[in-house]
């Protein structure tokens, strides 16, 4: 079962604080699950930094965006290896 | 094209474009500064009387306009706002009254140090130092609170203001002013200054450029993303100073600036702890009010105000130094903005603004 984080309506960078803040309590290498996180986003400039981030952390990231219409888009992160 | 070359190149183009502006007549180390050509046009339409530093820069409307159309082509436009619209108007009001006692915005104080004003290294470290305070509190859960989409309309407003304003400086109606000397009458032709402007908006937002996020991101993330982008501005107008034999190294008598370096070191902590707190400096509240965001247009309005109150309160300073009311009104702005900035935290704790990760 994987973790969200809402940061819809949120500019950066607190969405990226708050993914960075998840990650930490999640602590991803001790409850071997694949799927770590979830963070809701609904601007661009957040979904690339979101994504920015947790690759950079060495996770692997992959993005859902919404449909027509509307803004949220899911970006979805994935220890390393293990999806 | 990946983000890293974007944010590169547009930091290059801004830096190239800022020492090409002084070549075609804006002021000397100021071919763009977004607070004072805000300042500027706070004088050019009669807002302030302070007459050395009166005219309608179409760079700023060409920022704006800029990032409009970046942000149309890319489907990227929305109207969008309600994240604490009058706390950002303050915090812009403050941004310039601290940039205008320094006598630069974030980009001017790197473009000053291209040009070998080391003033400018006492503004840059109380910049980041602004900047390190306001990521404590965005470590702390500092939030201004949540936008949510709004009509269309609120986001045509600053875009439409945006396009008078350049009828204006074209058609000089007898009610604009316009400075026959000072910094305000230096001046690029209108076109080109608007070419430039549209150029560097647009970039701009492609890249989310951001003089305070470069330095917020290292310090909070160790992400040196958006700093490379800052780097490249110095780098490229430092090179293009050096051939073009502008650069003169020292600290006494340089172009708009003084040599108070205390004041030179708070008033750009006040720059740079407002910035963090509005998540972006003068030039990217700019560029996220032509995207839509209202809130940053309360941020561009809030500058706009600010700029003739420091004019009409004797608060900007000049060559000559920072002034008494300069320096009230930077402690003034300092301490607001701890105030907002403790609410802001306090106001993450509550229920309905709870940012801790929950059980899908």
């Amino acid at each position: 079962m994987a973790y969200r984080v809402d940061a819809r309506g949120l500019s950066c960078p607190q969405p990226v604080v708050m993914t960075k803040r998840a990650l930490e309590a999640t602590r991803p290498e001790e409850s071997g699950v694949s799927q770590v996180l979830e963070v809701l986003v609904d601007n661009h400039t957040a979904m690339e930094n979101v994504s920015r981030f947790a690759r950079h952390r060495g996770f692997d990231v992959q993005v859902e965006v919404g449909e027509d219409g509307d803004d949220c888009c899911i970006v979805r992160i994935y220890a390393k290896g293990l999806r | 094209m990946n983000q890293r070359r974007v944010v590169l190149i547009s930091g290059a183009v801004v830096g190239a474009l800022s020492v090409a502006l002084t070549v075609a007549g804006n002021p000397a180390n100021m071919g763009i500064c977004v607070a004072c050509f805000i300042r500027d046009i706070a004088g050019g339409l009669g807002l302030h009387r302070a007459e050395v530093v009166q005219y309608l820069r179409p760079e700023i409307p060409g920022f704006i306009l800029g990032s409009m159309l970046a942000a149309v082509a890319t489907g990227e436009f929305r109207a969008r706002g309600g994240s604490s619209p009058v706390l950002r108007f303050v915090l812009g009001f403050f941004v310039i009254i601290g940039a205008l006692v320094f006598l630069g915005c974030p980009l001017r104080m790197i473009l000053r140090l291209a040009g070998g004003d080391l003033n400018a290294v006492f503004g840059i470290v109380g910049f980041a130092a602004g900047i390190w305070v306001g990521a404590i509190l965005l470590r702390r859960g500092f939030t201004l609170g949540r936008s949510s989409r709004v009509s269309i309309g609120n986001a045509l407003v600053l875009p439409i203001l945006s396009a008078f304003l350049l009828i204006l400086v074209i058609a000089m109606p007898a009610f604009i002013f316009a400075s026959s000397k000072g910094p305000g009458s230096a001046h690029a032709p209108v076109l080109w200054a608007l070419v430039a402007g549209l150029v560097v908006g647009a970039l701009a937002q492609r890249s989310r450029l951001c003089l305070a996020g470069g330095i917020r991101d290292l310090i909070l993330i160790r992400d040196p993303h958006l700093f490379s982008g800052f780097a490249a501005i110095f780098v490229v107008s430092l090179a293009l100073n050096l051939i073009s034999g502008r650069f003169k190294l020292g600290f006494e008598g340089q172009p708009v600036a003084h040599t108070d370096w205390m004041w030179n070191f708070l008033s750009m902590a006040t720059v740079g702890l407002g910035a963090a707190l509005l998540g972006g400096c003068p030039l990217r509240q700019c560029i996220l009010a032509g995207e839509g965001d209202t809130d940053g247009v309360m941020a561009f309005l809030g500058m706009l105000v600010g700029s003739a109150f420091a004019h009409n309160w004797g608060i900007a300073s000049s060559a000559a130094g920072p002034t008494a009311n300069g320096k009230t009104a930077t402690i003034v702005a300092l301490v607001v903005m701890a105030v907002i900035g403790y609410m802001g935290v306090d106001a993450s704790r509550r229920p309905n603004q709870k940012q801790t990760a929950k059980e899908a």
